[in-house]
């Protein structure tokens, strides 16, 4: 051990640290650990549930019978939504949860020098943009699993690109009033209560308007933000009905806008008492 | 020169609590200064730090620290403050070296300044060539001086500790007192809480002792040593059917605790008790003695003196 006496001379003048410099800074600490340390970790809970879903729902059921053979068509957008809002929501809501209540790490990049809800937000960005890589990995899957491969049709980019942008940020929306609102006890008891009927009501494995039959659960799916990502990609990516474009853009923008502002305040009552 | 931090008359109520948990906290800390807040579990020290660091909003008073008003500018203050706080909470998804760099970034340092810095610090603080280890894989007492090590990465002015030895071997604390020490000497402000009245007897400038929210003493350990009604006298263990005090009165200011099974510890406080005398005295009113001692006025008789025996 050296001298306690060696204390680093003050020869760093302390730079100028913008808040800015800041949320570039725990940007870089997030992607580091996604991309660098738990690279597998972070694939395998990416891809993992939507390999199957494309699996199962486009492979095999056209297989045995027990869907119809252009499903997959159908199918892959969902997915892709389901990939893009399930991955932001999931890595804001769980981190959130243990770095609160069991870790404390939160505490760090709470004092770092940024606003408290800067810290918020930026959860949210890093979330949003591990969504968009897992989908982005998702698409050659899907060629290689589903029977038709990957075909879109009338490719609407503005519109493909402008829901992968603003799908995952209403997915980590949802994940930080999750990760803030919930206590880190009955974490298991509220994932399970809520992502179940969230991921079934998004309109992810039917088109919103073929459910024109069920209307009750019509109505009752466009609560959920994740119907406006399928519905979104499918608009941007299928020749098929889907709901109009500009309900879908009120609904992504709606939702994200709402459970963002929910999410973010929840934030700042947990970091500061 | 304005104290480096200046607390008025800070008040806290918690959301859904009934009552204050810090109820009037007044107090400066000079530039340069190890300052203790000592007090029970509970007394509100954790809050006021907390304050101070801008993770609790204060319901009402002013908070202020090298001059920035904490609550109108948490992000100003942030910049010249650093906290060890009570329970490690070191980034586990980061190797020592990184936990330092990437707090680093945090404050803006650029690369090669950030690891120029972790790696001196790492030094410092006796973790040379753990730099690469799993944060998960460190003994209580190296976390904690990894904890450091981060706190000093963005050269703060004001350091707060929150029980920093607090379940540490002797050996990780003196080499943290020596730390301490070093600071001070570079001129860095420390503001401590401990239960360890040894440590702050021997880190601490001055000293606040707080409880149920509020400061109750404040001077330096010195000072706060003549706040017993005697610092010194004679400890006597007897055994006597009934209370022996009144035997030893004339001797002194005496106080008497019985164990119930006919066993009394008997204090009797002035510097110029003689031990004959009070054996003697005692035995004439029917006591028999068991074990006597010296005793001298420590800071741990003045916290309990003050804060009382109560469990918290």
């Amino acid at each position: 051990m050296s001298s306690p006496g060696a204390t680093p001379p003050r020869s760093t003048a302390r730079p100028a640290a913008s808040s800015w410099r800041a949320f570039w800074a725990l940007c870089e600490r997030d992607f580091w650990v996604a991309f660098r340390r738990q690279l597998g970790g972070f694939l395998a809970q990416t891809l993992l549930q939507p390999v199957f879903y494309l699996f199962i729902f486009g492979r095999v059921l056209p297989e045995i019978g027990a869907a119809g053979q252009s499903y997959g068509t159908q199918l892959l957008p969902g997915v892709i939504a389901l990939t893009l809002f399930f991955t932001a929501l999931q890595n804001t809501a769980l981190p959130l949860v243990i770095e609160f209540s069991f870790t404390k790490e939160i505490e760090d990049r709470l004092l770092a020098p940024l606003p408290a809800w800067a810290v918020g937000v930026q959860k949210i960005i890093v979330a949003a943009v591990r969504g968009i890589v897992g989908a982005i990995i998702i698409l050659p899957l899907a060629a290689l699993i589903l029977p038709g491969g990957v075909e879109f049709n009338d490719i609407s980019w503005p519109g493909f690109l402008g829901v992968m942008l603003i799908g995952p940020l209403a997915g980590a929306a949802v994940g930080l009033v999750l990760g803030t609102a919930v206590d880190a006890r009955q974490i298991n008891v509220v994932f399970a209560v809520v992502l179940t009927p969230l991921l079934f009501t998004g309109a992810t494995f039917y088109p919103w308007a073929a459910l024109d039959s069920l209307k009750w659960f019509q109505v009752v799916t466009l609560i959920n933000p994740l119907t406006y990502v399928s519905e979104g990609l499918r608009a941007a990516v299928t020749t098929g009905s889907h709901l109009g474009n500009g309900w879908i853009a009120l609904g992504l923008i709606g939702w994200t806008i709402v459970f963002g502002a929910i999410g973010v305040r929840g934030f700042e009552r947990r970091a500061v008492d | 020169m304005a104290p480096i931090i200046d607390v008025a008359d800070l008040h806290k109520t918690y959301a859904g609590a009934k009552s204050e948990a810090v109820a009037g906290v007044s107090f400066g800390v000079e530039e340069g200064e190890v300052f203790g807040l000592l007090g029970p579990n509970g007394a509100g020290k954790t809050t006021t730090i907390g304050t101070l660091t801008t993770r609790v909003r204060p319901s009402s008073g002013r908070v202020v620290v090298d001059g920035i008003d904490v609550v109108a500018d948490p992000v100003a203050a942030k910049r010249v403050i650093a906290v060890v706080p009570q329970r490690p909470n070191l980034d586990r998804s980061l190797n020592a070296l990184e936990n330092l760099t990437f707090h680093g970034a945090y404050f803006g340092f650029s690369r090669r300044d950030r690891r120029r810095r972790a790696d001196e610090l790492l030094a410092q603080l006796g973790l040379e060539g753990r730099g690469d280890d799993r944060v998960d894989n460190y003994s209580g007492g190296m976390a904690q001086r990894l904890i450091i090590a981060r706190a000093l990465m963005h050269d703060p002015r004001v350091l707060f500790l929150d029980e920093p030895t607090t379940g540490l071997d002797p050996q990780s604390r003196l080499f943290l007192w020596d730390q301490m020490e070093a600071l001070k000497a570079r001129g860095v402000t420390l503001l401590l809480t401990t239960h360890d009245m040894a440590e702050a007897d021997r880190l601490c400038d001055r000293i606040a002792i707080v409880d149920h929210g509020k400061v109750i003493a404040s001077d330096t350990p010195r000072g706060l040593r003549r706040v017993l009604p005697d610092a010194e006298g004679l400890e006597l263990r007897l055994a006597s059917a009934s209370d022996p005090s009144s035997a030893l009165a004339a001797l002194g200011s005496v106080s008497a605790e019985g164990d119930g099974e006919d066993e009394w510890k008997v204090r009797i406080y002035g510097s110029d008790v003689a031990p004959g005398a009070a054996i003697a005295a005692a035995e004439a009113g029917g006591a028999r003695l068991v074990d006597l001692r010296r005793i001298e006025g420590t800071l741990e008789d003045v916290f309990v003196h003050l804060t009382g025996r109560d469990l918290r």
